[in-house]
């Protein structure tokens, strides 16, 4: 029926209302396509880091990036990296992902139950771990194993929280992947997702209110920044104006769900910041110089008083999810081969090669060492027992609920007969 | 000894803690120029600067969070949820994060907050503005639960509170904040000006956490309270003239079993009295830990007095309430049994 307000100028008839689902384009079965992939051409300059966020709009939907696909770098975020460094960020990310494999393995032969590779992100956290300062803390979600190592952390204490055995410093207690190390500034994660991300906020509120120097900086993956947690997080680092870094590891997939689930489609992750008066950053999170340049910008517009940056990172999970994950049920196979951005430690190795400060035979060299390395570690991990073997006493288990022991635990304890 | 209502006395337990340690930061909803919806922080921004006592958005997951990675780093924040039926929202946080950074990462990290809420009904707050959520908090392993019934306990624990170095869910039964009650509403509130729990000392001391309190000694039976429940018990004792031994819990967790036990194996009777809903309350905790212990000593059925098993209504509010008339018959059918 015809209405005399406007209303049928503006539509007609009502018409049954509808809702969308977001869907991959591919799954199963289909052949891979990512040619929906438009990468920014438009090179951003580096901003000054006293720039408004209002006028940083285009970087939340743009791409920061350094090495161009003749693995060169250029454009004014190069961060001009000496070859030592960048080698250095090589072999932490190289060994990154050898300690994942062996870690992988480990678990498939039942030495522990569960475990988690970052495989293809690489380069986010061991570039980040080295432009930040070593006493800065990190609130990290469970794949960024790459900030201990990049940190030169104990691999043998990384494993044995892995393998939770009598050397495992959380005794026992967490999945394994979910490791704690408070003298690596290293914050104990935690299962339940986005947690940590208002946690690392008011972390870095304290260290201000301390007039201290160091920065938090947090890390959640795509899927996560619908958990209210998130929301938190920015709202607080905005009113606050707190000296902290938000990090978004956009790797395409919150285990089997596409980035489009989490809001992905409609818009960036980065764009969010927006909305909280924050500067959000999207930076292709392969290359590892532009997650050092931005990582780097961030840090520097913090310490500066600025407050916090949003970054999205732009990358691709190239394996499962978990040990207990199987991808082929809900992407094609083949699929993060062809991911536009490439392998992050191919990209280095080339730019490094290309620069004439790295070789093949290095390379070759270097994965032997470290795979000996890594070898080396897990013979003395294990030494400390694996899963079901030998563990920390069971009487542990009352410990640390509280700092002392209340009466009715001393009850229980006693009743299991410790 | 200046005699302070419960609101004067939680403000100068803050007050104490901001002048003694730096690194107690006082935030949340309203808290800062205001002072607080019930004025509990009044003055104390302009006393300590908007670094250490400030506002915050309304986001109680947000404060909570916030709080954790604030005492991660070795603060000791004390926040307000406005009211504990808020507390929800923040459930995550405290339930999965402060509770466990202790246990989770073997010691190296924790979380030393007090959470300061106002819970109970009696002011006409409707099903919003009403509950006392404290057992689900006494279910979460790692977190402390304590509710005092008085100013001069109020002090004492949020100071201890304040200075634990676990997390602690502080609850203020908002019916005491101005004043005694002894169940009736329709007497007058009496202000504590007077009540011998009303005197407080202006500086620092502390009741240590899991503490209870004997309020009156007694051989007949053992009445176990905490909060705005004490003073129903106490008038319900006074009325029904029977020798009960009432014992202020204050803190839940830890819960102070020594002093239960000896008080129930001297009475052989045991009567429990909450404001909250009855079902997995408080109270059934209490009555199990007492039949445990206890069993060959009693000489009657445990009883429970509590909230029903309904949100708060507003209109009936008194109904809800247990009163000390349904406390008095309780006490007398456990008496007669
Ligand atoms: C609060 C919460 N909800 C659900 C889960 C189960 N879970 C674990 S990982 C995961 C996917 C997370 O995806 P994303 O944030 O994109 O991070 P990614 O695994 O890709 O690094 C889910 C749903 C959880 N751990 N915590």
């Amino acid at each position: 029926m015809e209405t005399t307000d406007g209303r049928a100028a503006e539509g007609g008839r009502r018409q049954p209302l509808r809702f969308h689902v977001p869907e991959p384009k591919c799954r199963p079965g289909s052949a891979p396509d990512l040619a929906d992939i438009r990468l920014p051409q438009a090179r951003l300059p580096r901003p000054p880091v006293d720039t408004s966020s209002d006028q940083l709009h285009e970087y939340a939907y743009g791409l920061v990036r350094v090495l161009g696909d003749d693995h060169r770098a250029s454009g004014d975020w190069d961060p001009g990296l000496t070859p030592d460094f960048l080698r250095k960020g090589l072999r932490s990310m190289l060994l990154t992902r050898l300690y994942d494999q062996r870690m992988l393995r480990a678990q498939r032969t039942g030495k522990t139950s569960f475990y988690m590779q970052c495989t293809g992100e690489e380069a986010i956290a061991v570039a980040q771990a080295m432009a930040l300062e070593p006493d800065d803390m990190c609130f990290p979600s469970y794949r960024q194993q790459g900030l201990l190592i990049a940190r030169g952390w104990s691999l043998v204490d990384m494993m044995c929280q892995v393998l939770n055995n009598s050397g495992d410093r959380m005794k026992g207690r967490q999945l394994p992947v979910m490791y704690s190390a408070k003298e690596a500034s290293f914050f104990t994660i935690s299962g339940n997702l986005g947690t940590q991300f208002i946690q690392a906020v008011g972390w870095a509120m304290a260290s201000a209110y301390k007039g201290d120097t160091r920065l938090a900086a947090a890390w959640v993956g795509d899927g996560t920044t619908a958990e209210a947690d998130f929301h938190y997080a920015l709202t607080f680092a905005a009113v606050y104006r707190v000296p902290v870094l938000l990090n978004v590891v956009n790797n395409q997939w919150a285990i089997s769900s596409f980035q489009g689930i989490a809001g992905g489609e409609v818009t960036t992750f980065a764009a969010r910041a927006i909305g909280y008066g924050l500067p959000g950053l999207r930076v292709d999170g392969n290359d590892f110089l532009a997650v050092c340049a931005a990582t780097r910008w961030a840090i520097a517009r913090a310490r500066a008083g600025f407050g916090a940056t949003v970054l999205e990172f732009y990358t691709y999970r190239a394996a499962a999810h978990s040990s207990s994950d199987d991808p082929s049920g809900y992407r094609p196979e083949g699929e993060a081969a062809l991911w536009p951005l490439g392998d992050p430690i191919e990209r280095l190795k080339q730019h490094l090669v290309a620069a004439g400060e790295w070789s093949e035979e290095q390379h070759a060299a270097l994965t032997a060492e470290l795979t000996e390395t890594i070898k080396a570690a897990g013979k003395e991990a294990e030494s400390f027992g694996t899963l079901g073997g030998k563990a920390s006493s069971p009487r542990t288990m009352f410990d640390d609920v509280f700092k002392e022991l209340p009466q009715h635990l001393r009850r229980q304890r006693q009743q299991l007969g410790y | 000894m200046p005699s302070m209502t419960m609101i004067q006395a939680l403000n100068s337990a803050m007050d104490v803690m901001l002048e003694r340690d730096p690194d107690v930061l006082v935030f949340g909803e309203d808290v800062g120029y205001f002072g607080g919806v019930f004025r509990c922080t009044a003055g104390l921004q302009k006393k300590y600067g908007h670094t250490r006592v400030f506002d915050t958005p309304i986001a109680e997951g947000g404060i909570v969070g916030a709080a954790v990675g604030m005492g991660a780093y070795g603060l000791r924040p004390v926040v307000e949820i406005q009211f504990a039926d808020y507390i929800y929202p923040a459930m995550d946080q405290l339930t999965s994060e402060a509770a466990r950074l202790r246990y989770r990462s073997g010691g190296e990290f924790t979380a030393p907050i007090t959470v300061r809420t106002p819970c109970g009904g009696g002011i006409y707050g409707g099903q919003t503005h009403s509950q006392s959520p404290e057992a689900i908090f006494t279910h979460v392993c790692g977190l402390k639960t304590v509710m005092p019934s008085n100013p001069y306990d109020a002090k004492g624990l949020l100071i201890a509170a304040i200075e634990d170095d676990d997390p602690v869910i502080f609850f203020e039964p908002k019916r005491l904040y101005n004043g005694p009650f002894d169940g009736h509403h329709d007497r007058p509130v009496k202000p504590w000006a007077g009540h011998p729990m009303g005197e407080v000392p202006e500086g620092y001391y502390r009741i240590p956490l899991g503490q209870a309190a004997v309020l009156r000694p007694g051989a007949a039976l053992t009445l176990l309270c905490y909060g705005t429940m004490v003073h129903v018990a106490l008038a319900a004792v006074a009325e029904s003239g029977i020798d009960a031994e009432v014992i202020d819990l204050r803190t839940l967790v830890p819960l102070d079993l020594d002093t239960i036990e000896a008080s129930v194996r001297k009475t052989g009777r045991c009567v429990i009295v909450h404001e909250a809903t009855r079902t997995g309350g408080f109270g059934a905790e209490l009555s199990a830990q007492v039949q445990e212990t206890c069993f060959s000593h009693l000489e009657a059925p445990i009883e429970r007095i509590t909230g029903w098993d309904t949100p708060y209504p507003l209109a009936h509010e008194w109904h809800y309430f247990p009163g000390p008339a349904r406390v008095g018959e309780a006490l007398k059918r456990v008496m007669e049994f």
